[in-house]
This record gives C-alpha cells, structure tokens and sequence, in this order.
C-alpha cells in the first residue's frame, strides 16, 4: 500500500500528465485557420520554410479519443491504493483486480472445471488406468511439459537421465516404486574412489565392470580387481554387480549404461562419483499434483508395459 | 581527400566521418544480426565456440545497430543540421573531434568486451562501467557542443528538427547515467546501484526510451530536415510541430512500464504505463502526418526519387510501429504478445523500416555535399534504387516472418487441453518457428546486402569526387 503521500503524488503526476495533453491540444487549436493554407509562418531555415496549418481534425480526435479512453482504462483498472471497477470472483466473491486476484480467478475456475476429472482418475488404480487411452493421454501431455527435459520428448532418457522405456529400473518399476519416486524425487550417490583405488586399480576395475556386461576388457585386469569389487561395491551393486533397487544401486551386469558405458566414462564414474537428482515433484506439479503424480505414473509405467 | 571539401564555414569535417562510419557499423552490426539469426535457425552456427555464441553476440548486435550505426547517424546529421539551420560553425571543433575519436573507442570496445562476456546484464546497457564513463564523457560533450551551436546561432528562431535532437540528448544523459549507477568490483565488472523490481523499472525506463529518445525523437529530427529538403517543399504545420513535441517528449519517459506486465511491478505501476503508451499513439502519429504531408504537391516526385522513396516508407514503418507499439501495451494484447517473437518483429519494424530506412535516405543526400557535390548527386542512382527494393523486402520479410511466429506461439503457449495440461511443449512451439526463422534470415540478408551495395555506392561516389578535387587542383596548378 502506498503512503498518502505516495497516493497523491502518483495521483496529481499521472492525472496532471493526461490533463496536461489535454490543455496542450485547446491552447495549441486556439486562433488556428480553419482551412489547409499555403501560407507560411514566415520562418525559413537552409531554405525550409513552415506552413500555418491547422491540425487536422481527424487526429486532434484521436489525441482526445486515447485520453478519455486512458480515463476509462484508469477507472476499470485502478491507480494506485484505489480500486478500479472490474471485479473478478476470488474464493466465490466478487473482489476488485489485481493481477494476483485474476490469476486465482482463473486457477480456481480451472481447478473446479478439472477435479471432477481428476477425482475419476485418481480412483483408478495404476495397471487398470493403463488401459484408458484418455488418461495416458493426459499423462503424455503431463510428461511433455514436467519431464520432457531431462528424460526427453519419448522418455528414453539422456546420459544422466535414465530411460523409461526399457523396463530396466533404478527404483523398481511397479506402480508404488515409480509414484515414490516422483513424489518424494530420488538422490543417487555414487562415492567416488579414485583415492581408493589409485590410477592402476581404477583401470583393472574398469575392465571387472565390463566384463560383468560381457564387453570388451582386458582379463587379467579384470582378474586383478574382482577382491576389491566384492570389498567396496558389493554393498550398493550387490556380489554379482546386478544392484539394488533398495538403493537404487545400477544393475551392471544389463550393459544398460545411466552415464555411459565407454572405459573412459566408466572411470569417470569410479573416480569422481554420480550424484543423479530426480526432484521431488509434489511441490513442482503445483495445484492438483497428487492427481497428476498418478497420471504420470501410469504414463511412466505404461512405457514398459505395453500390450 | 584532407581539406579539399571543407566548408568555409561550416565544420563538415565531423560530419563526412560520422556519416562513413554510419555506413561502415551499419554493415557490422547488421552481419551480427544475420549471423545470429541463422543461429536461432540452425544452432550448429553457434560453433560451441563462446564469443560466438549467440547469448555474446546478440548484445554486440543490438550496441552496434542501436549506438554504432544509429548513433553515428545522429551524429552526423544533427551536427550537419545544427549548422545549416543556425547558420553558424559548431560550437567547438575540438569537443566535436573528441565526439568523434571517443564515441569510435566506444564501440570498438564493446565489440571487444561484449564477445569477451564482459557484461552488466542489463539490455541495451551491457557495457561495462569503464566504458559506460567514456560514453558519459562523450555524451556530455555533444550535448555541450550541440547546445553551444544553438547558442550561438545566427537564427533568431531553432528548427524543430534541433528541439528534437536537444531533447534526445538531454533526456538519454539522464536515462544513461540512472540506468548503469553501478559500484565497481573490479575493472571489468560491476554491480548495479539498483535492486529487484526497481532495477526492473529504472532497466526499462532507459529501455523503452531508447526507443523513445534515441530512436524516435532523434530520427524525427533527422525527418524534420530531410523530408522538407529532399522534397523542396515547407513542414505541412508548424503548429502540429509544437504540440506533438512536447506531446511526445513528456509522454514517453512513461512508456517504460508496459515492459513489465504482469510482473512483480505493482498493478497501477504497470496500469498506468499503458495509458501513457496509448495516449503515445497521436504524439507519435504527429511526425508522420507532418512528414507526410509536407509531400503533398510533391508526390510525383516519388517516380523517380529513391532517397525520397527511403524517406516516405521510413515514415509508413514509422507510423506502422507506432501503432502497433500502443496496441502492444495493451494488458489483454499483452498478455498473448509478450516474450514472443512479434516483440522481436516490432523493435525492427521501428529498427530496420523507420531508424536504418530515414538514416539511409539521409546519408544519400548528405554524403555527396560532404564530397563537395550537390545534394543526393551519388555515383548510381539506380544503385540506390536497387537497395530500396533490397531493404523494403527484407524488412516486410523480416516483420511478416516475425508476427506469424509470435502470434504462433503465443497462442500455442495458451492452449490448454480439456484434461487441464498445456496442448504444446516449449519445445514444439520452438520447432513450428523454424520455419518464420528462416524467412528472418533472408529478409535480413536482403537488408545487409543493400547496405553491402550503398558501401559500395558510397566508395565510388567518393572516388570520383577525390579525383575531380585533384583535378581541380591540377587545373590551378
């Protein structure tokens, strides 16, 4: 709120520019011809010189025109501390604009006109809703505007953003893993151990990693550094490296790769460390968002479980 | 050429070096706009090279059209005009050499720094604090030279043509110093003075006045005297002068808020920058009517004029923008508009058809009195016919292409599904503007290879004149 001090400043300046105009046009037209002329005022600069004529009247008219409209614009709107007329319906009242006011206006409007819709949905269980094109429509849309981003227009991920596509999952991929996931957001820690493993032992360990996948490594390498997999990966990537989901340790044994699967982004890998953030989307989603938690969902989950 | 075509009395001098370096930047910044258009068409143009990326680049376009081909223009025609209508030398030779040297520093700085990334983030004021006092030195002193000339003068009254570049200069003084306050970390970087929503309001206070000062009221003044000149024909209404300049000049500094719809700015903060830019429509429309009419009796002279041709559609351009610009402000038209490419289509409807189009067909009548010949006698007319078509299609092009996309997207951002979820992605608003992209490229391509074929023009127009300087001279000899 301003200050009356503020008011009538922002008051007399705003109003007084428009009278101003106002009084500019009157005196200007006062004493002027009625008819175009060919009379000059008698000024001649480098040879210019300035004819007397009138203003023409057409725009004289929409000098005005664009003022009293500016009045009218001013009282619908309002200026300052003072409301102007329009109203719009907040809460299921009817209260003056504000640009916040007609942006709740039309969330809630939006929001009532969607619940019912919603509200069918969300009654729905995941692997049924599956089956509703309407719904996984919706779902699409959803994940075009909110997941797009990062895992891409067709979900099948980026280096760093997993592929939804390949039923391989990180969290597990039944409906309540993947609602988790997209509720709560996920945060994966991959330590890094280069100290550990020195620059020798972070080759040989690229090569056992490689060799669980089955590509090409160097054996006796591989040979060198299976004790020391068993000693500090088999915690999160479990003794035979297929992971965990409780963890949402990678499987590395699917030779899916979630940053790569080159020697040189593997020993990236072990020696910096992953932290891969999947954001929690509760608060993202905004108005509805558990609704659209389950729509996307199903959407997410309809990817590997085609028919 | 050395002193073969100084005037005796006036200092042409200044004149005939801004009036090049017009052509010269001119060139420049608008292969920058090229070239960073193709960038938003094809996006392997930005090489992943940083200084040519398009986020460096489109600072130094928009410093290099606006200040360096822009102002050098204003340069050269207000103190070409200052003279002529005062009938007396400039104030100060000195200051204005120093107008000349310092404002060049200027830009060739910040086609260092800008690519560099060197900048203070705020548009159309990016430069850096030490380069920001340089302009301030010397900005002042065209102002001080500019209002010492009128001073001086040997008229008794000033043409409205200097009421405009007086209230250019002074007003952008102020917007330019309030705008980029700044405390000085270290040589190359700054912070500015001002915070949040404010720094948002004083930001577009220079911002559309910019437009408003630099782009418009300067160039009605160069309007002011070359339409009546290369038309030989009186202003249609001295008294439509008076009331639109004063009109204009105390509405403008206003307009700035409408950039700020539905911001974090207050309502009627926001409310009443758009009444102001509504009631800018007649101020505005006063300079067109005025240059416009002045042609009546003279229109015939449009068959086989192109320097009067630029300077007739420069005006449509003009009169096109600024109606468009109060429609823009408006909240509910806003509200599709904004953050679009119509906002991009706008600005050069104004830029490419009103600012480069009235300062070419300027520079066509000044540059040959500069090379001592008669006014507008340059070495092709048909060549200066050519580059009106080539800068008249680039520039439909460019604001046809412009509209299409931004209408497009805005309407595609809007679109809801009846399920409640956008219709559109960002991205597939991005890939249906290729499409306008592409159209923008050739529009501006046309556009800078008409300034190619006036550089061109200008080189043999001046060519011919030095050899017939020599000649003359021979001939005493």
């Amino acid at each position: 709120m301003l200050s009356t001090f503020w008011q009538v400043w922002v008051a007399v300046i705003v109003l007084g520019s428009m009278i101003g105009c106002g009084v500019l046009i009157m005196y200007t037209s006062r004493g002027q011809r009625k008819e175009e002329t060919d009379q000059t005022t008698g000024h001649d600069y480098d040879g210019i010189q300035e004819l007397d004529n009138p203003l023409p009247r057409w725009w004289v008219f929409m000098f005005w025109a664009t003022i009293v409209f500016g009045f009218g614009y001013l009282g619908v709107y309002g200026l300052g501390n003072v409301n102007g007329l329009l109203t719009v319906e907040v809460d299921g009242e009817q209260v003056a604009w504000s640009s916040t006011n007609q942006w709740k206006a039309e969330v809630q409007k939006f929001d009532a006109d969607i619940a019912p819709l919603y509200a069918k949905y969300t009654a729905t269980p995941v692997e049924e809703l599956a089956k509703d094109a309407d719904a996984l429509q919706t779902g699409q849309r959803l994940f075009k505007s909110n997941c797009a981003v990062c895992h891409g227009s067709t979900a099948k991920g980026a280096q760093g953003f997993p592929n939804l596509t390949d039923n391989d999952w990180l969290y597990g991929g039944a409906p309540e893993n993947i609602k988790h996931t997209l509720t709560y957001g996920r945060q994966g820690a991959m330590p890094a151990w280069g100290g550990v493993l020195g620059e020798e032992g972070t080759t040989d360990m690229v090569n056992y990693v490689r060799s669980l996948s089955g590509l090409k490594h160097d054996a006796e390498a591989a040979e060198k550094a299976a004790p020391k997999f068993q000693q500090l990966c088999m915690a999160c990537h479990g003794a035979d490296g297929k992971g965990s989901q409780l963890v949402g340790a990678p499987n590395l044994t699917d030779d899916i790769w979630l940053y790569g699967g080159s020697s040189k982004q593997i020993e990236f890998t072990l020696k910096h460390g992953r932290n891969g953030k999947m954001p929690a989307h509760l608060e993202i989603l905004g108005n509805n968002a558990e609704a659209k938690i389950h729509l996307l969902t199903t959407y997410v989950y309809s990817l590997s479980h085609q028919q | 050429m050395s002193t073969a075509f100084d005037h005796p009395e006036y200092n042409y001098k200044v004149v005939r070096q801004f009036a090049i370096m017009t052509v010269v930047w001119g060139i420049v910044g608008m292969a920058v706009g090229v070239l960073i258009a193709a960038q938003l068409a094809w996006p392997a143009l930005n090489f992943d090279t940083p200084w040519l990326s398009f986020g460096r680049l489109r600072p130094l376009h928009t410093n290099a059209v606006i200040f360096a081909f822009g102002g050098s223009a204003l340069f050269a025609t207000s103190y070409y005009i200052v003279q002529r209508t005062c009938r007396t030398r400039l104030f100060s030779d000195t200051l204005a050499s120093f107008t000349f040297w310092g404002w060049n520093a200027v830009i060739v700085a910040a086609a260092i720094t800008l690519p560099m990334g060197l900048t203070s983030t705020k548009e159309y004021a990016e430069l850096e604090w030490p380069i920001d006092i340089l302009v301030t030195l010397v900005w002042v002193s065209y102002v001080v030279n500019f209002l010492g000339t009128l001073a001086i003068r040997k008229e008794s009254h000033i043409y409205v043509a200097n009421w405009f570049f007086a209230a250019f200069m002074i007003m952008i003084a102020i917007l330019y110093v309030g705008n980029n306050l700044a405390v000085p970390v270290s040589l190359t970087k700054s912070y500015s003075i001002w915070a949040g929503t404010i720094d948002a309001m004083i930001q577009w206070w220079w911002g559309h006045n910019a437009v408003g000062f630099f782009l418009t009221a300067g160039f009605l003044g160069i309007m002011y005297y070359f339409v009546p000149k290369q038309a030989g024909r009186p202003v249609y209404s001295y008294r439509l002068s008076i009331v639109h300049f004063w009109a204009l000049i105390s509405i403008y500094v206003w307009a700035g808020a409408h950039h700020l719809h539905y911001s974090a700015l207050p309502d009627w903060a926001q409310t009443s920058g758009m009444v102001m830019s509504l009631i800018l429509l007649a101020p505005s429309w006063g300079g067109m009517i005025n240059g416009m009419m002045t042609l009546s009796g003279a229109w015939h002279k449009l068959r086989n004029d192109p320097i009067l041709r630029f300077l007739v559609v420069s005006l449509s351009f003009y009169g096109m923008s600024t109606f468009e610009g109060p429609m823009m402000s408006i909240k509910t038209v806003n509200a599709l508009s904004h953050n679009t490419d119509w906002t991009i289509g706008h600005v050069h409807s104004g830029a490419l058809g009103w600012v480069a189009m009235v300062s070419i067909g300027a520079l066509y009548h000044l540059i040959p009195i500069m090379f001592g010949r008669k006014a507008g006698d340059m070495h092709s007319v048909k060549l200066i016919n050519v580059h009106f078509w080539l800068s008249t299609i680039g520039t439909v092009l460019y604001i046809a292409a412009m509209w299409v996309n931004g209408i497009m997207q805005g309407l595609m951002w809007r679109a809801v599904n009846a399920d409640g979820t956008l219709t559109y992605s960002f991205v597939e608003s991005v890939e249906a503007s290729h499409g306008g992209y592409v159209v923008r490229v050739l529009g501006g391509a046309l556009f800078l290879t008409g300034m190619l074929i006036m550089a061109y023009n200008v080189f043999m127009t001046v060519r011919a004149a030095n050899k017939e300087a020599g000649n003359a001279v021979a001939a005493q000899a």
